[in-house]
């Protein structure tokens, strides 16, 4: 069964989700569900173990070799981000149950764990895969089932934030599609591997020049980089919190493994560092994002909607960190990709424990739940210091690696930029903790008790992850070293 | 022409018949390009199934654009520039048509020569689809079924259950075409039936066939009212069936893992590789055909089932 591994990673969350649509019960479906992701987890886990001890894996679908067939190959960069995946939304998982019995009816609910697994497939499907066109395929799955999720939200504008979603994200689908479809007219290959190879001869080419900056528009609006985020925001906020937990923490991570992917591994650094001014677009968008999604969650009365402007910022730092073209921006990167996800899943699983018991999360109806509700609002300030990057979170430590990245380069006055970006996080945490702590519960909102253990467990689970992330990097750290190298390695 | 006349116009119904016609159009375009299984697929989702759910929703929406919410000059620039970019991108192109093309001459050739050894069925195309890329098409599948999922997730509970609704049939009057569909829907669905299974010999498959035999049951309901569809055809039923293509296509994968190859290596289900490639591809497009049929006929009818209760809503 080992050899099998990559596909099962993929194929097991993929084979739930229609066994789901027939089980149709949703108590039965949720259960089913948690067992399937709970595989999921411990073949990712098996998967890196392989790619420690084999290399790189390579599986050749359907018995094809590629080019001819699609391969999956997996190397240490996919099985980190696997790991992530599958790990967080495993948890997720277990708050599920009880947030979904509150945000909607039971018969939704097994649309809702439908839509859930086949997120995951597109997910994992995208991160396992070698092949640049069944990229494309697994985000359209990815893609279709968040925006169901999005909109099956409480809030009726849930409907329209997942409807501009869908604008936009298909939008930036088919600007992949075009890239992904000049790529193959000058090559005439569609594996990634290959890709790379063939690349090399038409690269002076103004259709590869059009194919990479098509490929990268599209993969930018995905992932939300300033200003293409405007569709994160909404989507996040009126999202039901578990479908929220779960997007915030890997769909925009995944579409920047798809972005490094195509950079390092398919064109090569030379390449995408060279003939484009890569390193001044990604540097002053990833800047410009941070500074002013900072700003703007500042201003925010909804607190979903005030995380969610938040992430918009801390994708800037993910893409500062790559824009800088070191290997400590790269590990810093790698490293945020994963604390980041930490962080907010953190922080959105204890607001869904806040919208179990008050029904929203307006800024208002905070005042006093520092005292009735402690451990929720701990897991947010502790997830708000990670964001800050106090020392000992795990914010720290992806600051740590980035500010070293700029000083290497002698870039200290963007350094000094990414320390006010962590001022303003100050700003935005500090309302809450304000509103939390200080003030007197609001007349209407005086007896709230704690979440329930289902939702706070999981929450806790991240916060302590946080920590322990945070003190113990050779997990993380080392693994994105090892990643960043390998990806600079195949550099010529 | 079609696509700017569809840009300018304010009347939804004009601009859905447009957009039929511009499918129509790219379907010939296809043929002309020799791709005939796209050109089918084109005629049969652009033009066909997917105007008949425009209309579906027209009718509950109402016929004209009553606002503009958007700011034209934006769009229009992002689309001047997404032009330029593309017309840019054509300049290093290699020409159209081309045997030197390196779309022509990597992997193309090998499927063209050896196709006939490996799988050993006429149209080549079913077989880049079904086995040498069998797994985009299977992530094809699941992207249909995320569709249906979607549409029931939102819509399926928007509305009120009515135990004793006799709602109006639509075309009681049309004599004619009541009884002529009726001639008529027997030869579509054998013809569906035919792209089916003579997929491996001429253009056509499961896609086709699916949506083939979906437009069949739509036409059905169309003339004899949603109800009367939904007596005839079991809704539980279809979505267990929509569920169900989905597996049997991910189950050949698991049968050719558990004979000891790779996931959908066809070639291990019989003692024989071309055998064996037989078998998994009239399975798998088995698989594909009842998730495309079930899954249009279920986006219809939940479609479908608004229109009555928005009806209600503004008597």
């Amino acid at each position: 069964m080992i050899q099998h591994l990559p596909i099962l990673q993929v194929i097991i969350p993929l084979l739930a989700a229609p066994i789901c649509f027939i089980l149709r019960e949703a108590k039965l479906v949720r259960w089913f569900v948690l067992l399937a992701n709970i595989m999921a987890f411990v073949v990712s886990i098996m998967l890196l173990q392989q790619v420690n001890v084999h290399g790189t894996l390579v599986y050749t679908l359907g018995g094809w070799e590629a080019p001819i067939g699609i391969e999956y190959r997996i190397d240490e960069l996919n099985a980190y981000l696997l790991i992530l995946v599958t790990s967080i939304s495993t948890v997720t998982l277990m708050a599920a149950g009880s947030s979904l019995n509150k945000e909607m009816k039971e018969s939704k609910q097994t649309y809702f764990y439908i839509a859930y697994m086949l997120c995951l497939t597109g997910l994992l499907g995208i991160l396992a895969t070698g092949d640049a066109f069944n990229v494309f395929v697994f985000l359209e799955i990815s893609s279709l089932a968040s925006y169901t999720m999005i909109a099956m939200g409480n809030d009726r504008r849930s409907l329209w934030a997942s409807y501009q979603y869908l604008i936009m994200g298909t939008i930036g689908a088919t600007f992949i599609l075009i890239g992904i479809g000049l790529m193959y007219m000058m090559t005439g290959t569609l594996n990634m591997h290959d890709l790379a190879e063939r690349l090399v001869e038409v690269e002076q080419t103004k259709t590869v020049f059009t194919a990479f900056a098509f490929f990268l528009v599209g993969v930018c609006l995905k992932l939300a980089l300033f200003p293409l985020h405007l569709w994160l925001p909404n989507a996040y906020a009126y999202a039901p919190s578990i479908a929220t937990v779960f997007l915030a923490a890997t769909a925009t991570k995944v579409a920047i493994y798809i972005l490094l992917r195509f950079i390092f591994s398919v064109y090569g650094f030379e390449f995408s560092f060279s003939h484009l001014p890569l390193t001044e677009i990604l540097v002053s968008l990833g800047l410009v994002g941070i500074i002013a999604a900072s700003i703007v969650a500042i201003y925010q009365t909804n607190v979903k909607r005030l995380f969610a402007y938040s992430s918009v910022s801390q994708i800037g730092y993910m893409i500062l960190g790559l824009g800088i073209g070191n290997k400590t921006g790269l590990t810093a990167t790698l490293l945020h990709l994963f604390n980041h996800a930490l962080m907010k899943s953190a922080i959105f699983l204890a607001l869904a424990g806040v919208v179990y018991r008050i029904g929203n999360v307006n800024i208002k109806n905070f005042a006093g739940l520092g005292r009735q509700m402690p451990w929720t609002m701990a897991a947010i300030v502790i997830g708000g210091l990670s964001l800050i990057g106090v020392p000992l979170t795990v914010g720290f430590v992806s600051k740590w690696y980035l500010v070293l990245a700029l000083l290497e380069n002698g870039w200290w006055p963007i350094a000094v930029l990414v320390l006010v970006g962590s001022l303003l996080a100050i700003a935005y945490i500090w309302r809450i903790v304000e509103v939390a702590y200080f003030k007197a519960p609001l007349q209407n909102n005086q007896s709230h008790k704690e979440a329930p253990p289902a939702i706070l467990i999981p929450a806790w689970i991240f916060v302590i992850a946080n920590f322990y992330f945070g003190i113990d990097t050779s997990f993380t750290a080392g693994l994105s070293e090892r990643t960043a190298e390998l990806l600079f390695g195949v550099v010529k | 022409m079609t696509a700017l006349s569809l840009a300018f116009t304010k009347d939804l119904f004009a601009s859905v018949m447009l957009t039929g016609i511009y499918s129509l159009l790219s379907a010939g375009f296809f043929v002309l390009m020799d791709a005939v299984d796209v050109a089918f697929t084109e005629a049969a989702v652009g033009a066909g199934i997917s105007t008949i759910l425009m209309l579906t929703t027209l009718t509950m929406t109402g016929r004209f654009e009553n606002r503009k919410l958007h700011h034209p000059k934006i769009a229009l620039s992002v689309v001047i520039v997404t032009g330029i970019m593309l017309v840019m991108g054509t300049v290093d192109m290699p020409a159209f048509g081309s045997p030197s093309a390196p779309a022509q001459t990597h992997v193309a050739p090998y499927y063209i020569q050896q196709s006939a050894q490996d799988i050993d069925i006429p149209n080549i195309v079913t077989s880049v689809l079904a086995s040498y890329r069998g797994f985009d098409t299977f992530g094809e599948v699941v992207v249909v079924f995320t569709a249906v999922i979607g549409v029931l997730a939102l819509l399926e509970f928007a509305r009120v259950e009515r135990a004793d609704s006799e709602k109006p049939v639509p075309m009681l009057q049309h004599k004619i075409l009541r009884i002529v569909s009726k001639i008529l829907i027997p030869p579509i669905m054998l013809f569906a039936l035919y792209v089916q299974f003579h997929g491996e010999y001429s253009p056509g498959g499961g896609f086709q066939a699916g949506v083939i035999f979906a437009s069949s049951i739509i036409l059905y309901a169309m003339l004899f009212g949603i109800e009367q569809t939904r007596k005839a055809v079991s809704v539980p039923v279809v979505k267990v069936l929509s569920a169900l293509g989905v597996l049997i296509y991910g189950s050949v994968g698991i049968a050719s893992m558990l004979n000891g190859g790779t996931y959908l290596n066809y070639s291990v289900l019989a003692e024989n590789d071309v055998t064996g490639q037989h078998i998994g591809i009239i399975v798998i497009e088995l698989g594909v055909g009842i998730t495309v049929a079930t899954a249009m006929i279920l986006i219809f009818l939940t479609f479908a089932r608004r229109i009555g209760k928005t009806e209600e809503e503004t008597a």
